[in-house]
């Protein structure tokens, strides 16, 4: 399966970036001095890497076999029932191995670092998921690895903190900022300037400096190109809608990406609305924030009226970010993508709907997919077909539910 | 002529290099960094750097990230950081006055109405650290056209064929981020600089300043036997952070202990060049 679709179509939307990292205005490459180096090797180096056949080839290898791709596609029948409007089919990268869409990346990257001659992986994460990925690729190879994992979330992510260093993993708290995701980044880029001639920096989202959007993406894809061929199989045609989770929003452009450019299918992404929109504590950069540079991208963001950067809230570590990828907040403008909010509470709904309508135990971010999902479903006839991407499984966060739900564990 | 092209003219025909000690703006209040701004150049100053502060300083250690919490918390703006300067000039036209900080409070600010501002509150140059050449355009013509200095970064990673694409549209001077770390973190060897800084020599005509990991009188002594300028900033925190009361507040020896610390660095870079 190719990581990304050679030709695309005059006027296509997959054709970015540009030759300075843009989607449209977004994206770009705001680093100190000392990485732009860095940056510039790790471009050639994924250049380099993307035409050669015999990267594709080992990539694909080690996603069959180590990671179990292709994932299945599942019709959600009894959720369909319950929600009673559109068929709900979900992509379900839950099953992967680690549990999540994040090994698809990581899978990628870890043999790009490799080709480089690097000796030494850091990676920041939030929930965990892309941490324990990371950790994972890294004892597959027998190298060392440092994780950056906000103190905050160290804290919510217990079961991911240990997963990480019984893979070998170092984890290191951090407790600047507001000891989350966004701090996490900070942390891992200071080290990266720190140990620039061995470490290569294994970003997890479609965010940070050009080429990590692109490239993640394009590692992310093979979500959306196996959906589309899988739905095609069964229903011999293209959803009518796409759902997924956004907080730097890898998952959802490796689901939308391959939709792009098929203009009859309606790409929705769900950013976590928190305690509300109208409260300070959620993490909807597109619905609530403005245009700014952090990471090394020009996106959406949440900041005040001087661009300082704003903390996030989600009940979901891994949408608990001030940020989005630039590919998402070029998406929004040009109104290719529609970005929806879901509250902490409907989340927490979906995700037990989910659990006993369809026997899975969703992750917190797909829960709110989900929520999406059950809003929209009703209102669809009932051929119409949703195709959400259930990207991660929640036994990670079977404590945190317990204690929003009040139930000592 | 610049403030800044008089200072490294009139230097040079003195035969010394360049103090630039640094101050984040508002830490850990108005006043007490107003009290240091006006004090540093009697102090000996050369040159004057003030951090503007940012959530997220990427490029800075433990020290510098604390100094922009406390002034965050105390209030600090770009708006109010130009309004020091504005006051600093009532008194002192002649210093110049650099601004380091990140782009995205000047984004937000708007990169025209703060070249604008900065210009007319007299600042000099501007230091950003997360704006590459590759993205310069978005803040190079507004800066230039109302002539303020932008004041590149070359660091340890830059090599030979990259040096000509940083320093097309540097100014003011250049600023040699003397070890591949973060602010505050470790110290560079003289012998690396020694042989660092002709190769940045050899390709511009600007003032070269040493930073990061320049802490002592003697290490601000050696960065001007070799380049321009030394500027020293997480040394003068760690003075002023450790003269704080328990909750964060200036106290009396606050402004003196920093000003006597950017006195005996002054004393080192006036007796460099004698010395060596």
């Amino acid at each position: 399966m190719p990581i990304a679709d050679a030709t695309p179509r005059p006027n296509s939307l997959r054709t970015g970036p540009d030759s300075r990292g843009r989607f449209g205005g977004f994206g770009g490459r705001f680093v100190a001095e000392t990485l732009m180096p860095l940056i510039l090797q790790v471009e050639r180096a994924y250049d380099e890497a993307r035409a050669d056949p015999a990267f594709q080839r080992e990539l694909d290898d080690y996603l069959k076999n180590y990671v179990g791709r292709p994932s299945p596609l599942w019709f959600a029948e009894r959720l369909t029932a319950a929600l009673g409007g559109a068929k709900v089919y979900f992509k379900r990268d839950e099953l992967n191995h680690t549990g999540a869409h994040k090994i698809n990346n990581c899978m990628g990257q870890i043999l790009l670092a490799r080709r480089m001659g690097k000796t030494r992986i850091i990676a920041e994460t939030g929930a965990g998921q892309h941490g324990v990925a990371t950790a994972t690729v890294c004892a597959l190879f027998g190298l060392p690895c440092v994780i950056y994992m906000g103190a905050v979330d160290v804290e919510r992510q217990q079961p991911n903190v240990f997963r990480m260093k019984l893979l070998g993993a170092e984890v290191r708290a951090v407790t600047s900022g507001a000891a989350t995701l966004k701090d996490a980044m900070n942390e891992a880029l200071r080290d990266w300037v720190a140990n620039v001639a061995d470490t290569y920096y294994l970003i997890g989202t479609v965010a940070g400096p050009h080429p990590y959007p692109a490239m993640v993406r394009d590692f992310q894809s093979v979500i959306g190109e196996e959906a589309k061929a899988q739905l095609h199989e069964t229903e011999g045609r293209l959803p009518d809608v796409a759902v997924a989770a956004v907080g730097g929003g890898s998952n959802a452009i490796g689901l939308f990406h391959p939709f792009l450019d098929d203009a009859s299918v309606r790409l929705v992404g769900v950013e976590a609305a928190g305690r509300g929109l109208d409260t300070h504590e959620h993490a909807a950069s597109i619905s609530r924030g403005r245009p700014g540079v952090l990471h090394g991208n020009l996106t959406y963001l949440l900041q005040n009226e001087d661009g300082q950067i704003e903390e996030a809230h989600s009940i979901s570590a891994g949408l608990d970010y001030p940020g989005i990828g630039p590919e998402h907040s070029w998406l929004h403008e040009i109104g290719r993508v529609e970005y929806a909010a879901i509250t902490d509470a409907e989340a927490l709904e979906a995700f037990q709907l989910c659990t006993r309508t369809e026997g899975i135990i969703p992750a917190l971010e797909p829960a709110h997919a989900l929520a999406q999902v059950a809003k929209l479903a009703p209102s669809l006839p009932k051929e119409a077909i949703i195709l959400m991407n259930l990207c991660g499984r929640g036994d990670k966060d079977i404590f945190t539910v317990a204690q929003h739900l009040g139930v000592k564990l | 002529m610049s403030r800044i092209a008089a200072r490294f003219a009139a230097l040079r025909a003195e035969g010394r290099g360049a103090l630039i000690p640094f101050l984040e703006a508002w830490d850990p209040d108005a006043a007490t960094s107003m009290a240091l701004l006006r004090g540093m150049q009697r102090a000996g100053a050369d040159l004057i750097e003030i951090g503007c502060p940012f959530t997220d300083p990427m490029a800075d250690g433990p020290t510098i990230q604390a100094a922009g919490r406390r002034a965050l918390k105390a209030g600090a703006t770009l708006a109010r950081t130009l309004a020091m300067v504005r006051d600093f000039r009532r008194d002192d036209d002649a210093t110049p006055v650099i601004l380091m900080g990140y782009l995205n409070p000047i984004l937000s600010y708007g990169p025209e109405r703060f070249s604008t501002d900065a210009a007319a509150s007299g600042v000099d140059g501007l230091i950003v650290v997360d704006l590459p050449p590759e993205e310069s355009d978005m803040l190079l013509p507004h800066a230039t056209a109302r002539g303020l200095d932008l004041i590149r970064l070359v660091a340890p990673t830059t090599d030979d064929a990259r040096l000509p694409k940083v320093l097309d549209g540097s100014s003011g001077f250049v600023y040699y981020v003397s070890i591949t770390g973060i602010t505050g973190t470790r110290s560079a060897a003289y012998d690396d600089l020694a042989a660092a800084i002709p190769r940045v020599r050899h390709a511009t005509s600007l003032p070269i300043a040493i930073g990061f990991g320049v802490r002592s009188p003697a290490q601000a002594a050696e960065a001007v036997r070799v380049a321009d300028a030394a500027v020293v900033a997480s040394a003068l925190i760690d003075t002023l952070a450790a003269s704080l009361d328990a909750e964060g507040r200036a106290t009396p020896v606050t402004v003196r202990r920093v000003l006597d610390q950017v006195r005996a660095l002054a004393e080192g870079v006036r007796n460099a060049r004698v010395a060596a």
